[in-house]
Order: structure tokens, then sequence, then C-alpha cells
């Protein structure tokens, strides 16, 4: 055991700290010191900027392969990126679901063609992906999928709906799930496509969230036209490459998800400090102590648990169904902290964006809302437990 | 970065559990627990050839000289079967209140033998108060002519009854301080002493209460320097409270593997019970509390191995989770059993009596989490 960087990941560690304090945009720390995050839509073209820089300095895909643009890293250099840009209140990379997601699928299941093309744009946020899983009546249970690809010469033609597609408003393409084979049971027959956005009868409709913005999208295809060499790991075998897609996602969340959980509690304890109650700051309450003490101690062990992970993987391991739990881990741990900020805001949580008197010009009141969808995307926590009780533990399915 | 265990360290963990397996099932238990002593002189021989009572005892005094992360092994395989008897009391209190505060000349006379398993000596700190820290040491030891003289009540003693001798926590100056804390080392049967066991939830450990009515001792009798006791005994306890942690966890997997066995077997409405995910979703959640449990105990242990700056912290954020925890899946447990989880044939009330004693051992959730608070400075 032993939690110790080698020189060579210390020196990295000082590459990293002394690039993002010189890079680092002000206005993103003054924003984030007061709440927990940013809403997405207001900084797209902002992040885009954004990851083109870490592209540039070459922190973007790490441990990817050097031949798709990477690096040729290990995880190892992949937390030490993320812990330095948490610490420094970094924004996130913006084309996540490209190289958290697609990318690594691309890598594992791409013609030579498709590696070439499509992983170093990628990188610089030249082109953004989303995710093409989620229908109306396929969200937990997504190899009930409908939309439909029908072979027309060396074309499919695609029609269905998707839902829930993050960045879909914005992306120029996407990794689509469709049903090739409707005979087939539904798990095979299906196969995963490389979709560019710009295809005619592609349609984007925002759909509005609780929260007020449009960050999800429902996506038409009428009628969609795609080439056959735009087929991602071989035809009828898209359930394969998009678990692969999956596991890659819980890997790439599990990363990300500690450092964005201890940004928000740096905020809430920030404003703890800052609110009075009864005269004394909230950090004085002894039950509101107790309550903040939890969420640094659960904070402190999601961390050990995803170096335990990590440990594991550094062994050569694949990422495991142990990843639901980190992910379940962070849903429980991120919406506690956005309740404990309204508890601590108390009468003041009701005021919102555009009041003078409300906390933070409302920015937790956006974070709280958001919130909810954290047990919902990314496969429910009820998901998540079916996965830790069946994969992990053994029991029988249902 | 390697959060994990090495090859030795493996071998201990395999090891252990087959010499627990064999030497001290269920049935022996619940027949040890059931005596006084709780522990036969044959199991402890055998722990001591094992070299498992000297495990972190420097070599130079018999011991294995082995770190926490070690022990942590042992301890779990311990809790996962509940082993009764004095190990946490002789060898983690105190021993190790020897091994930080002893001079060399104690050293060199205890450690040996409690290594040994000739000996074996209790910590006696907390008092009717329950209060922890400092402040909870009253036991007065008034000095006269060279000679000191202790009156008072100590409680919550693991193991007094059956140790060799007592590490008495006392006031050689009043004050509520770190400052003026004294340790002293009194022989079973010294004039004044009084032992009696107490009753307990969990019968497994033993808790006594010590009454001293005038005792008096001479200098020698100190454990380290009069009034500079409290900075060892707080490394003992951080380090007791890791031991602790660990033991829990043990106990916490064992009740996670029962039941999930149970849950594929048991049969309900014609489907095994695990099948449902009323079931399943606690069985899951019971998952995340025994891992986490381990991660937060294992970086602690490292912290106090390595002496980094926040191991203090480590440890109170290692017992504020595990403590929770612990009781939480020890609960689960009871309940996705149904009504067999609640008799006293099935090993699951062992489990959870010992959550719960363990809980409130060495500090509470509620307890750790405001050190957390001081510690970080909230």
């Amino acid at each position: 055991m032993d939690f110790t960087l080698t020189p060579e990941q210390e020196s990295f560690r000082g590459e990293v700290r002394a690039w993002l304090s010189k890079q680092m945009r002000q206005e993103w720390v003054a924003r984030l010191s007061k709440g927990s995050d940013i809403p997405r839509p207001e900084a797209y073209e902002l992040l885009r900027r954004w990851q083109g820089q870490l592209h540039e300095a070459g922190f973007v895909g790490l441990t990817w392969p050097k031949e798709a643009g990477g690096r040729g890293l290990t995880f190892m250099e992949e937390m030490i990126l993320q812990q330095e840009m948490a610490l420094s209140k970094a924004p996130p990379v913006l084309n996540i679901l490209a190289i958290g997601m697609a990318g690594p699928t691309i890598v594992a299941y791409g013609t030579d063609e498709q590696k070439r093309r499509y992983p170093p744009k990628m990188l610089s946020c030249e082109e953004i992906w989303c995710q093409g899983y989620s229908e109306p009546n396929a969200g937990s249970d997504l190899a009930s999928l409908q939309t439909r690809a029908v072979k027309d010469g060396d074309h499919y033609v695609v029609n269905g709906q998707k839902v829930w597609t993050s960045l879909a408003h914005i992306a120029d393409y996407m990794m689509l799930l469709a049903r090739t084979d409707p005979s087939a049971p539904k798990h095979k027959g299906i196969t995963y496509f490389l979709l560019d956005m710009k295809s005619p009868g592609v349609t984007v409709k925002p759909l509005k969230q609780m929260t007020g913005d449009a960050e999800f999208n429902e996506v038409y295809f009428d009628n969609v036209r795609v080439h056959e060499s735009q087929i991602l790991g071989g035809l009828d075998n898209g359930w394969a490459v998009g678990l692969t897609t999956l596991m890659y996602e819980r890997l790439a969340l599990g990363f990300g998800l500690q450092v964005r959980l201890r940004i928000a509690l740096d905020g809430l304890v920030d404003m703890a400090r800052a609110t009075k109650k009864n005269g004394v700051p909230v950090t004085q309450d002894p039950v509101m102590r107790q309550k903040l003490a939890q969420m640094w101690i659960d904070t402190e062990v999601f961390k050990y648990t995803g170096a335990r992970a990590i440990t594991k993987l550094l062994k050569g391991e694949l990422p495991g169904p142990e990843a639901s739990a980190g992910k379940m881990m962070w849903v429980d741990g991120h919406q506690r902290v956005q309740e404990l900020a309204m508890e601590i805001q108390g009468a003041f949580s009701q005021l919102t964006h555009g009041s003078a008197w409300a906390v933070a010009d409302g920015l937790w009141q956006h974070t709280f809302l958001r919130s909810r969808a954290n047990s919902i995307e990314g496969g429910t926590t009820e998901i998540q437990r079916n996965i830790i009780g069946e994969r992990v533990l053994g029991l029988p399915k249902g | 970065m390697n959060f994990g265990f090495n090859e030795e360290q493996e071998l201990l963990r395999s090891t252990a559990r087959k010499f627990f397996e064999n030497e001290c099932g269920s049935d022996t238990v619940r027949r040890l627990m059931e005596t006084p002593e709780g522990i036969s002189p044959d199991l402890w021989t055998k722990l001591a050839e094992q070299g498992w009572l000297g495990l972190v005892y420097p070599e130079a005094y018999d011991g294995m000289g082995l770190g926490l992360v070690d022990l942590v092994v042992l301890m779990e395989e311990m809790g996962r079967a509940v082993v009764p008897g004095p190990y946490f009391s002789a060898v983690l209190l105190g021993g190790l209140a020897i091994v930080e505060a002893g001079s060399e000349a104690q050293k060199k006379e205890w450690l040996p033998k409690i290594a040994a398993g000739d000996r074996r000596v209790a910590l006696a700190w907390m008092e009717p108060s329950a209060q922890l820290g400092p402040a909870g040491v009253t036991l007065t030891a008034v000095e006269k002519g060279g000679q000191y003289t202790l009156s008072g009540t100590k409680l919550f003693v693991h193991d007094a009854h059956t140790a060799d001798a007592l590490v008495v926590a006392a006031r050689t100056r009043p004050g509520a301080g770190a400052d003026g804390v004294s340790l002293f080392l009194l022989p079973k049967g010294t004039k004044g002493l009084e032992v009696t066991l107490l009753p307990t939830m969990d019968q497994t450990r033993k808790l006594c209460e010590v009454a001293l009515s005038d005792v008096t001792i001479g200098p020698d009798a100190l454990l380290g320097a009069a009034g500079a006791g409290w900075a060892p005994l707080a490394r003992v306890l951080d380090r007791a409270t890791v031991a602790l942690c660990a033991e829990m966890c043990g106990g916490a997997q064992k009740v996670l593997d029962m039941t999930v066995e149970y849950a594929k077997i048991r049969q309900a409405f014609g489907r095994p019970i695990g099948s449902y995910q009323g079931v399943k979703h606690r069985a899951a959640d019971m998952l995340v509390d025994v891992e986490n449990s381990k991660s937060i105990t294992y970086y602690a242990a490292w912290a106090l191995d390595e002496g980094v700056a926040e191991a203090p912290l480590a440890v109170s954020m290692a017992k504020a989770y595990v403590s929770d925890a612990y009781r939480r899946v020890a609960a689960a447990g009871i309940q996705l059993h149904g009504g067999i989880g609640f008799t006293w044939e099935h090993d699951l009330h062992l489990y959870f009596k010992r959550a719960k004693g363990s809980e409130f051992t060495f500090g509470d959730a509620t307890h750790h989490r405001e050190r957390v608070a001081q510690l970080v400075n909230l």
C-alpha cells in the first residue's frame, strides 16, 4: 500500500499545476467560488475554447494511445490531472462524451479509417459528440429500443426517435444505436452507427427541463441515410459495442465525479462559513457541523474507494460492475450537498436568479434543481443497484 | 500509487482466515463468550505461536515489527470470526501503551511476555463521565514523599479482570487539559485496586469497572514522564481505533456474505428472495457501506504508518464512517434474513451486538464528526 507518487508523476503534477496557474480563467474561478457549478448552456463557447487550450497543452485524452492522438499515459496521470483541475476550480472538458465514451469505443472497435478520422477532432473539440441511446420507450430497458435502420444499397435508412440527448443541439456526431434486425431477440439485431448530425432528416428539438434550461434534446430521424462504412464494430453487434461505451462512461464519470463533488463541497463550506443564523456562522451550529462533517467524510471516502478501483485498473484489470457503486455514491453525495445548500440558505433558498436577495445570484438554486437528474441520467440508481446486486453480489435476476 | 495489499499481506489474510475457521468457529465463540474470561489458554497460546500477539511490536521486543496496514488484515479476519477475548485490550491497548510511553526497561520487561502470551496488560482510561479527551481523566494521583496515591473509578475497561497489570490514566496535576495526565502501570493485586466484571450486551467483549481507593505506589510505576501521558495515550487510541475499524470491516463483510448466500437460497412466492428488488437493492447498499468502510480504514492505517500530517483526521473519518456503516449493515443483515435472523441460534446477533458495542468504543460517529469538523477548521 503506497499513496506516494513516483518522481515522474510528481513532475507531471508540477507540469499541470504550472500550466493551470497561467491559463485559468479568473471569471470561472470567481463564479465557481460562489456556487458549485455553472449552468452549462451559457458556457458552451467558453468551454469549447477551454478544451482547445487544454488539448494544445496535451492534457486531453491522456490515457488514449498515441496513435489516436493521446499520450499513452496511465489512469494515475488522469487522476492527477483531475485533482489539479479541481483544486484550481478549472472548467470541465466539454466534449466529454467523445473523450470518455465514443473515442475509447472507436479505438477498441473501429476500422483503421474510423480510428484515423474521428479521435483527433474529438480531442481538439472541433467535433462534439452526443450519445443516441435512450428512447421514449427504452430508458433503463435500453435493449427495447425501436429506432430502425433498414438497408438500402450501401446505405442504411434510419427512422425513429431518441430522447434525453445531451449536447445534441451543438453536436457534430452521434453514437447511434438502431435496430437492424427486428426479427432477432432484442439484444441481438442492434447496430452501432457513427452518425453525422448534419445529415438530412435529423431534427433536434430542445427539451426544456425543470431547471428551465434545455440541456437535453429530443432527436428525430426521418429517412436519414447513413453509409455502411459508418457502422462501428460490425452489423448487429451494437449491444456489445454499446456496453463497452457504457463501461467507459462509468469509468470516465468516476474520475470526474469525485472532483466535481469536491468542488461542490468546497463551495458549500465557504457558503456555510459566510452565512449567519442566530448571529453565528452556520459552521458553528452543532447540528450543521455534523452534517457538513459527514459530507466531508463521504467525499473523502468516495476518493479512496475510487483509488482502490484505480489500483485495479493500473494492475491491468478492466473496469467492472463495481463502477456502479461509485456512480451511486456520487449521486447520493451530490444530492445531499445540494439539499444541504438549500438548508443553509433557509428562507433565502426560495429566491433565485434576478433577485438582489438571492444567494450567489441563484446559482445554488440551479444546481439544486439540476441534481435531481443525477439519480436518473447515466443509469438510474435503481439500475445501478440491480447491477451491483446481480453482477457483483451474484444475486438472481428478477 | 498502490492501494492494495502485497503478497505477504494476502498470505496473512488467507492464513488467518483458515486459522480462525479451524480454531474459532461459531461454536467456540459461543462457548467462550459464556465464560468470564472470554478466551481459553489454548487459543491464546495458539495466537502467540502465530506471532500475532506481537505483530506490531518492534523486533527488539520479540515482536514481528509489522505495521498497521498488516494489522488491518489480521483484524479484518478476527472481526469476520467475531473472535472473543482480550486481543484488543492486551495487544492493542495495554501493550501499545507500553510501546508508546514505557521506558526501555518496562518495554523489555513486558512486551516479550505479551508477545509470547505469558502476560496481559489492560488499559484503564475512561471514567463514569464517559467523556473522551483529556478532560475525561479526573482520577487523582497525589504525590507525597515520592509516593503516588491514586483514587477514583475507571469504567469501560476491557478485560481488566483477566489482566496481569493495568495501565491507569490519572491526573498528577489538576485541570482539564492534556497537561498533567500521567500513566501508571499497576500489577494485579495491588492493594486498593478492585475490579468488577460488568454484564455486556456484546458478550464477546468483556468490560470492567476498576475502583481505586488510596492505591499507593512508587514512582517506578509511572509509565513515561509524570504529567506527559496524554500524548502517548492519544497515539495508542488512534492506532487502536483504526484496528477496531478494521475489525468492524471484517464483521460487516461477513454479514454481507451471509446475507447474500441466504438470499440466493431462501425461497418466497416461488423465487429466491434475492431476485426481489426490495432485497437486492438493500444488499447493494450493504456492499457500498462495506467497500467504503474498507477504503477509509485502509487509508487511515497507511496514514498512521507513514506518519502523514492528516493521520488523525483520517482516523476520525474512518471511525465516523465505519461506526454508522457496520450498524446499518448488521441491522440490514437481520432484516433480510427475516425471523431466523432474530434467533439466538443464528450468528447474526453476535455481529449486530459487536457492531453496537464497537460503535461506542473510542468515540461514536457523532464524536468523530465533531473531531473532523475541528481538524478541517469548519
